[in-house]
């Protein structure tokens, strides 16, 4: 990880630099609450001072986050440190009580319904898989499409070529090519997370959520949701949330730690772990 | 591969799909041939009355299918079809009064005999076109499919699904029973209509026209088939059993799920329509007993005996509930109800994928 140069605030990246990446980051955030969430950024995902309260307990407090174009960013942090919350804010499911959140330069996501979200380019991967059991992994995809959802067109929508090659391409990035023809309900855990994952990538998102994606997995298969994941990331931005601690550690190139709503420390993976105030409030508990 | 002698649309050239029309077809030519060709004296001959039975069969196939369409493929339990087939059925029955004229008791060349016993001048507007065949076809499709749309319209925009659905469906054709049980309604009270005499001229109690719309149902059946096993066989069909196992997840993908159920539950609603219309000539008579709820849930017993989400075994589940219940209503008309169900209760627990999974055969489409 290098500074930002559009950025023109430091961007601290390794161990040494821990010292000076907090005030670092303060004064970033300073700076961010002046500036317009706008041309100047070259972020896909700005969330700036957002708090959320559920009856006062503040879920979110001023939080303020971003995420590159193409990057894979982790976010971690101890059970009801507002991960879920985050993600929930960011597809429309929850709105803010204060703050804002800009999607590219231009979208404000507060304005828009969750379908609206979804449509602009946000996908989302819940924790508990859905697929569809008794259509096959091809069938899935096919009606994760993105594209015309009406009766009348679905009922004439024929495969173009285009889309085949789409859904051959998810059933190679997810590894389920063998399992086209397979009833969705007839694959293991992990790989009705991969299919979720493959149906997400139908809709052309440029931004992934993806909440704990390893729990319940065999570490093999959290071996290779690691690599589909790191595989995702480049052409499209990736937000994978998770307290899996060596999972991240195998994945992550920025790392996030949330804590009580707040960002606690962010960068590089040995950096956050060696942060003092980290090794406190997560892992060294 | 083989080149087939008779090329089939797609979504029919399937081998059930095959078997299941091929055995149409062979019924729709045998019970006809059987009947007229073969004399009496012969082992081989078909009475009319079996012809007759046949074509009631297949009626109830046909809504059997129509049930299953919607209950096997898309998880929407109507207990209220045999709405649809009765309205269907008092369409074609209103085509058939008209036909009557002057031949009814009391001669009356304008109106059917029930109202000049009611002591009617005029014949009601909603009564009006019906002495044309067209028009009472039409009706036929649109009367049920109107209802359809309206009670779907409202009951699949606000959600309601599961039992709750099946109730109001069993509210609405008790409701219709009551409103067709009362002489002012104009649709004969609970006489309901009888005595036809022809159809289209042609005599209904010849063993030829029985013939005819025996072969007529059989067309009905496998043509309702067809349509639905397009529409199962496209993205559409795939979009339903997702909206089946799990709703919210469609809806998340971005399909609007009340749009998909509304518009299946109209095309079930017109094929339990045909199947009423053609019903009524077949067994010479209409009345709102056909409303009762009960018949709506007899329905959905043959679909689950058969084998739900397979269409052809909710048919063939019709044709065997509905023969046993023939022969013990002759044999032992006091144990019918208990032997039905019995056999809901022993498909349930033994016979998940009814006698339907049975068979080797599996329905890639389950
Ligand atoms: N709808 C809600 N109403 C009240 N409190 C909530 C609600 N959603 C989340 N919370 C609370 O907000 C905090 C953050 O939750 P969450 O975002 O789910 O945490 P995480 O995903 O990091 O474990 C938790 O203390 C949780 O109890
Ligand atoms: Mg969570």
């Amino acid at each position: 990880m290098t500074a930002d140069p559009r950025r023109g605030d430091p961007r601290p990246g390794d161990a040494g630099a821990a010292a000076n990446r907090r005030d670092a980051w303060r004064g970033k955030r300073e700076a961010a609450a002046r500036r317009q969430p706008s041309v100047l950024t070259g972020d896909v995902l700005y969330l700036q001072q957002v708090t959320v309260s559920f009856d006062g307990f503040k879920a979110l407090d001023d939080l303020t986050l971003h995420v590159d174009p193409g990057e894979l960013l982790c976010v971690i942090g101890p059970n009801g440190a507002g991960k879920t919350t985050m993600m929930d804010v960011v597809t429309g499911k929850t709105r803010p009580d204060a703050g804002r959140v800009f999607f590219g330069n231009q979208i404000n996501l507060l304005t828009m319904s969750e379908p609206e979200i979804a449509q602009a380019g946000i996908g989302r991967k819940f924790q508990k898989p859905t697929v569809f059991d008794f259509l096959t992994v091809f069938e899935n995809l096919e009606l994760a499409l993105a594209g015309e959802k009406s009766f009348w067109r679905t009922f004439f929508a024929r495969l173009t070529s285009r889309d085949r090659e789409r859904i051959d391409e998810a059933l190679e990035t997810t590894g389920l090519a063998s399992k086209r023809g397979s009833p969705a309900g007839t694959l293991a855990h992990g790989q009705k997370q991969w299919l979720e994952i493959g149906m997400l990538l139908m809709q052309e998102p440029k931004l992934l959520l993806v909440d704990e994606p390893v729990a319940g997995m065999t570490p093999q298969e959290t071996e290779r949701t690691g690599e589909l994941l790191l595989s995702l990331a480049g052409r499209h931005s990736v937000v994978v949330v998770e307290h899996d601690m060596e999972f991240v550690r195998s994945i992550a190139r920025r790392v996030a730690v949330l804590h009580e709503g707040r960002v606690l420390a962010e960068g590089g993976m040995d950096a956050v772990q060696s942060d003092p105030r980290v090794i406190e409030v997560y892992l060294g508990a | 591969m083989k080149t087939p002698a008779l090329r089939l649309p797609a979504a029919v050239a399937d081998r059930v799909s095959v078997a299941f029309l091929g055995s149409l077809a062979a019924v729709a030519v045998a019970a006809p041939l059987l009947n007229l060709a073969v004399p009496e004296s012969s082992p081989l001959h078909l009475s009319s009355y079996a012809v007759g039975l046949i074509g009631k069969y297949l009626c109830y196939a046909t809504l059997a299918l129509a049930v299953d369409f919607i209950w096997g493929y898309c998880g929407i339990l109507s207990l209220g079809h045999a709405a649809f087939f009765s309205l269907g059925g008092y369409a074609m029955g209103m085509y058939l009064m008209r036909r009557i004229g002057a031949r009814g008791v009391y001669g009356n060349p304008d109106l059917p005999d029930f109202m000049v016993f009611l002591n009617w001048t005029e014949l009601p507007w909603f009564w009006y076109g019906f002495d044309r065949f067209w028009f009472a076809l039409v009706m036929v499709a649109l009367v049920p499919g109107a209802l359809a749309f309206v009670f779907g319209w409202l009951a699949f925009r606000s959600r309601v699904t599961g039992v709750y659905l099946s109730i109001i469906t069993q509210a609405l054709t008790y409701a219709l029973m009551l409103a067709f049980f009362r002489n002012d309604m104009g649709f004969g009270g609970n006489n309901g209509f009888t005595d036809f005499k022809d159809i289209l001229g042609f005599d209904l109690q010849s063993d030829a026209t029985r013939s005819a719309l025996l072969a007529a149902t059989a067309v009905a059946l496998g043509a309702s088939y067809w349509v639905c096993r397009a529409v199962l066989g496209s993205r559409t069909g795939r979009v339903l059993r997702a909206i089946r196992d799990a709703e919210s997840r469609t809806r998340f993908l971005g399909y609007r799920v009340q749009d998909y159920k509304l518009w299946v539950f109209v095309l079930s609603a017109v094929l339990a329509g045909v199947a009423g219309a053609l019903y009524v000539p077949q067994v010479g008579i209409i009345n709102p007993s056909e409303f009762e709820p009960i018949n709506s849930i007899e329905v959905v017993i043959w679909v689950a005996v058969g084998g739900r989400g397979t269409l052809w075994g909710a048919a063939a589940g019709a044709v065997l509930v509905n023969y046993a219940k023939t022969w013990f209503t002759g044999a032992l008309p006091d144990v019918w109800l208990y032997a039905l169900g019995a056999m809901f209760v022993g498909a349930t627990l033994f016979l998940p994928r009814g006698l339907a999974g049975l068979l080797p055969v599996r329905s890639r489409d389950a």
